[in-house]
């Protein structure tokens, strides 16, 4: 544990002022194991592919070979004379008049959003484009029988180049717009022209930040059940709550006949929060035929056709001041969002506007944002979703205003910091951040790893031929979405709220329930969530089973992404425990004829203060409630409470990064020698799950700037389809990570807390990206743009040596 | 991630094995660890007719030493190499195929007989100058490495024949060096260069240096084998000789490798390899 002092005294303070103050019990802040882990490690996780059900039919789909084509005709009939073949379905089958959502309607912005059905109509615009659905008694079978499905393709131009998307002369995907650009949108304050003219120097650069996937281990996964009027659908997702209303609108069955599970989900990463044509279609399929029917995604297709996240141009200028101060900041970004627009599609790049100042007093910022179709599959969120593109764009840049300035870069961040605050500090785009203490986390970082000592290290390398380099970033984000009033319709432009909702049941034994409206796919919500109710419950979290990821259990919900789980969700738990806790207090205070007042909650047992031998446990509190011949008059029986929370504002975790890479010169490749990470999202429910979280988002990150890209080639083929090509690194690839916290409380909710779940992602690829620049200065390298693969880094250093790479 | 329909046979013999390869037809494959040919099945960029799995066939595992040379059966997994340092530059080698458990699974004979120019074994036997054994309906006989490589995953193997075992001839005496370069651990080889060094004093008295990925087939080096034989080594001989490695060699591109920048790292690779082999570094 590494809290401030000051934080300490912070989090105490402000924990007296709330209604939900945590319990006087302590399994808040223990670094528990993991709940989940038994059965997920010993193979008891039920995942989709694990639930078969009587009667269930397999799907397959057709997919386009074509990035961008007529289709001329459709032969199906080879495929329908199989024995095992029950039907196969084109366009023209499909009788569901709406097309998939996209959930973004900004006010007062143009966007052209084309219409995109489950399956393509007339024309295909991207590899993979689903051409036709092959339903059959046997996986196996199905998949010979797409085969068989005869597309008759008539080629059209294909761009896949965002740059030349938007030229005159590039060939329109969507004709009914004449033009490829979707969006411009912009997010400003401050005055940018004096900034810049008050400058003594002026940064620029063309910062690429590419396409990545998801690459969860689970692929997705649908099973869809349509009997007796009503709709099940199993689904691998992060959003069964939000992925019920569109079931229900798009098949018009009514919102309350239609129920969906996410049973165990393998990993998300963003990918799998989004409506997908394959859970549309295979939940048309089972009413059309009356029988079950189960897709289950292939890895290839899953590097296909499931969204991916990035794929930027971003122009970023920079002004400041001789001594380091900056003065303005310009970010224009160049968002090329694929063939059509998905749930949040044309949405995510803006998000990277909100933290356009980074950590920094930046006084006049301004982020433009174009986004522009080409002939590959739609991005969407993708770990981070915005704020990793936004933060690569300020700390990489960061590092090149440095090395123009001749300055330390960690001078200049110091130079640019916002002083510590605890009640909110207004950016000039009326952004409001709840809390920071970002030179808290660089001093904390520094106490881990010392630059000089590196440089030292690598003035001895360097005469091996090794090239050792330091990186930094200081990030803070934009998480715990989210305030409805400020995201919604009105607001932002998203077609919803941002509330959470939990409901606390305790059973009349005092064993009890905890729904929570959040869905998690591996991050550790049942044992975390466990912790908090605990606490309010004076309770063992093994006693609190966590139900979640069904739209039948519990009051709606809006599912998990963002790191939003525990900042809202977790606050929603909070509160509905605490509804139990007060009810409890009541009854305790009239059963032992005391104030509720003097009720505490003590090793355990409801008590009276003073009195620690009066008291009741939770169970026997539960016995009164069921079995109600001594409550208080008037009061209803039973301990059964439910919250919906909706936050006032965002939280903004933050935090120091530095990793320390070797570069091979000759042969460019990199080695990452140490990665270590400070991180700030409050005080800590579980440690462990926080380490989990850095880890996995440290991972996530230097995936993207040394290994991970997906790449078309000019047809709009995709060249890294597979596990082969697309390089996600392995545990061989990577360091063992050093972390350590720094807690500063955020006044916006009851626990305190700010998520964590991307912050590693967050923070990760421009401190390796700078670290690499720095390893290559001696070489006469200054720039260089991710991927950093070994031929870039190579081809880098002899561009550098002044000829060209041979 | 499914492949197409096919039959599958498992006899307990090699005779059997033999005859139901020869039955089978063109359209028969052999089964052995199935790490090649099953993802290629999968992706259904491969659709046997028939697979013949090898798996209960005896004698075809182990490794023995036998009249001065190594006898290894073709069934022998990587790990088995891996784990076993007499056979030197095999064991090296071996321990850098892809991860444990496709080293676990995966076969020498196998490997070799899949003819993949981008797999470590290839270009070692290359350059150990070992040979194949394999028997079919016209008996047994021996393919040198030299002969075996045709062409991009093609070997001189005939469809009816099964690889039964590999012939490394004794390395007592040879130092050795294995450069691997790849981007991720369990990645196939962007470039890898085998050396093998035999040396009185300072002078080399025979050099043999194997080529990975470097074309259609594994290659040796002859210019760098040519500038050593019978020369004092020393790092400036080595380094001097190295800059021949990709000479006579087009390798094709790919997504994360020019042409040119596999000549240069064939170059790099090499040097470091016979530095190795010569016990400089």
């Amino acid at each position: 544990m590494s809290t401030g002092e000051a934080s300490t005294q912070a989090t105490r303070i402000a924990a007296e002022q709330t209604d939900a103050a945590p319990a006087p019990s302590n399994h808040v802040g223990q670094a528990l194991r993991r709940k989940e882990d038994p059965r997920l490690i010993t193979g008891k996780g039920t995942y989709v592919d694990d639930i078969n059900l009587t009667g269930q039919l397999w799907a397959a789909w057709v997919r386009s070979p074509e990035a961008h084509a007529k289709i001329v005709s459709i032969d199906t009939s080879q495929a329908k004379a199989r024995d095992g073949v029950r039907a196969v379905y084109t366009h023209e089958d499909l009788d569901i008049e709406a097309s998939l959502p996209m959930a973004w309607v900004p006010p007062g912005i143009e966007v052209n959003t084309p219409d995109h059905w489950v399956l393509a109509k007339g024309e295909v615009k991207h590899v993979g484009d689903p051409v036709a659905l092959v339903v059959g008694d046997d996986r196996y079978e199905v998949f010979d029988a797409a085969e068989d499905v005869i597309v008759e393709y008539d080629p059209l131009p294909v761009v896949t180049d965002p740059e030349k998307a938007l030229e005159s002369d590039s060939p329109v995907i969507h004709e009914q717009f004449a033009t490829n650009k979707v969006s411009e949108w912009s997010l400003g304050g401050g005055d940018l022209e004096a900034g810049f003219a008050e400058a003594d120097v002026v940064v620029e650069r063309r910062i690429v930040n590419h396409r990545i996937a998801g690459a969860a281990i689970e692929p997705r996964g649908v099973l869809a059940d349509f009997r007796a009027d009503r709709l099940t659908v199993w689904s691998s997702t992060q959003i069964p709550h939000l992925l019920r209303p569109f079931l229900s609108m798009l098949l018009g069955i009514s919102e309350d006949r239609v129920r969906v599970i996410a049973p165990e989900v393998g990993g998300g990463f963003g990918s799998k929060l989004q409506v997908y044509a394959e859970e549309v279609g295979c939940a048309w399929a089972s009413r059309k035929l009356g029988r079950p029917v189960k897709w289950i995604e292939t890895r290839s297709e899953g590097m296909m056709v499931t969204h991916h996240g990035r794929d930027q141009i971003d122009t970023v200028r920079v002004g400041a001041k001789r001594d380091g101060t900056i003065t303005a900041w310009h970010s224009k970004i160049l968002a090329d969002i694929g063939a059509y627009q998905m749930f949040f599609t044309p949405m995510i790049p803006e998000l990277s506007a909100f933290v356009m100042c980074g950590v920094y007093k930046t006084p006049a910022v301004q982020t433009d944002v174009v986004n522009v179709m080409t002939n590959k599959f739609p991005t969407d969120a993708i770990r981070g979703a915005g704020r990793p593109e936004a933060t690569h764009m300020i700390e990489v840049t960061m590092d090149q205003l440095a090395q123009e300035l001749d300055m330390d870069p960690l001078e200049l961040r110091r130079k640019n910091f916002i002083p510590p605050f605890s009640e909110g500090h207004e950016t000039p785009i009326g952004v409001v951040y709840d809390s920071g203490n970002y030179e808290l986390a660089l001093n904390k970082l520094l106490e881990h790893i010392d630059p000089a000592k590196v440089r030292q290290e690598a003035a001895e390398l360097r005469e091996r031929g090794i090239y050792r380099g330091i990186g930094f970033c200081t990030y803070t984000e934009i998480c715990g979405n989210a305030p409805s009033r400020i995201v919604g319709p009105s607001g932002f432009g998203v077609q919803g709220g941002g509330w959470e909702s939990a409901a606390v049941r305790v059973h009349a034994s005092g064993a009890v329930t905890l729904y929570t409206g959040t869905s998690p796919h591996g991050q550790g919500h049942e044992t975390g969530f466990a912790q908090i109710v605990a606490d309010r419950l004076g309770i063992d979290p093994a006693q609190v089973d966590v139900i979640h990821g069904d739209t039948q259990a519990g009051p709606w919900g809006l599912d998990t992404y963002g790191s939003r789980t525990l900042a809202v969700g977790g606050e929603a738990a909070a509160r509905a425990a605490g509804k139990v806790a007060a009810k409890a207090r009541e009854i305790v205070a009239h059963q032992l004829e005391a104030d509720p007042a003097d009720i505490e909650l003590r090793e355990g047992r409801f008590s009276v203060r003073g009195s620690p031998d009066k008291g009741m446990t939770l169970s026997e509190v539960a016995g009164a409630a069921y079995a109600p011949e001594n409550i208080p008059e008037g009061m209803e029986p039973g301990l059964d409470e439910q919250s919906f929370y909706d936050p006032e504002n965002f939280v903004f975790p933050f935090g120091a990064h530095a990793c320390v890479v070797d570069v091979d010169a000759e042969t460019g490749k990199i080695d990452v020698v140490r990665y270590v990470a400070v991180d700030d999202c409050g005080p800590a429910i579980n440690p462990m799950l926080i380490d989990g979280q850095v880890h996995g988002g440290i991972v996530h990150g230097v995936g993207q700037a040394l290994y991970e890209r997906i790449h078309y080639d000019q047809d709009g083929q995709l060249v890294t389809g597979s596990f082969v090509d697309y390089a996600l690194p392995t545990a061989a690839e990577m360091p063992s990570f050093e972390t350590d916290r720094t807690e500063t409380p955020s006044p916006v909710n009851s626990l305190r807390v700010k998520g964590v779940g991307e912050a590693g992602t967050i923070a990760a690829s421009p401190t390796v990206t700078n670290a690499v620049i720095d390893a290559l200065r001696p070489l006469g390298v200054t720039f260089i743009n991710m991927p950093l693969s070994p031929m870039r880094v190579w081809e880098a250093i002899q561009e550098a040596k002044g000829g060209v790479a041979a | 991630m499914i492949p197409a329909e096919f039959d599958y046979t498992a006899p307990e013999s090699l005779d059997a094995a033999i005859k139901a390869l020869a039955d089978g037809g063109e359209d028969a494959k052999l089964l052995a660890g199935g790490h090649s040919l099953l993802p290629l099945m999968k992706l259904r960029l491969a659709a046997p007719a028939l697979l013949v799995d090898l798996r209960k066939v005896p004698g075809l595992h182990g490794i023995e030493r036998e009249d001065g040379s190594w006898r290894i059966g073709a069934m022998t997994p990587h790990t088995d190499l891996e784990h076993s340092p007499q056979l030197g530059i095999f064991a090296k080698a071996a321990g850098t195929i892809a991860d444990p458990q496709v080293r676990n699974r995966g076969t020498v004979g196998g490997s070799l007989a899949h003819g993949d120019p981008a797999s470590d074994l290839p270009a070692v036997l290359l350059a150990a100058d070992g040979s194949v054994t394999v028997q079919g309906p016209g008996g047994q006989r021996a393919i040198s490495a030299g002969e075996l490589f045709r062409d991009y995953m093609e070997t001189a193997i005939e469809p009816t024949e099964v690889l039964t075992e590999v012939r490394i001839p004794s390395l007592d005496g040879w130092g050795f060096g294995y450069e691997k370069f790849n981007r991720r651990s369990e990645d196939w080889a962007m470039v890898a260069v085998s050396a093998l060094v035999k040396q009185t004093g300072d002078i080399c008295e025979e050099v043999r240096v194997g080529l990975t990925n470097m074309g259609s087939v594994p290659l040796r080096a002859g210019a760098v084998e040519e500038a050593l034989r019978g020369k004092p080594l020393s790092a400036e001989s080595i380094a001097s000789a190295a800059e021949q490695a990709a000479e006579g060699t087009d390798p094709p591109a790919d997504l994360n490798a020019s042409t040119d920048y596999k000549r240069h790292l064939a170059r790099v690779l090499c040097r470091r390899a016979l530095g190795q082999a010569a016990g400089l570094t």
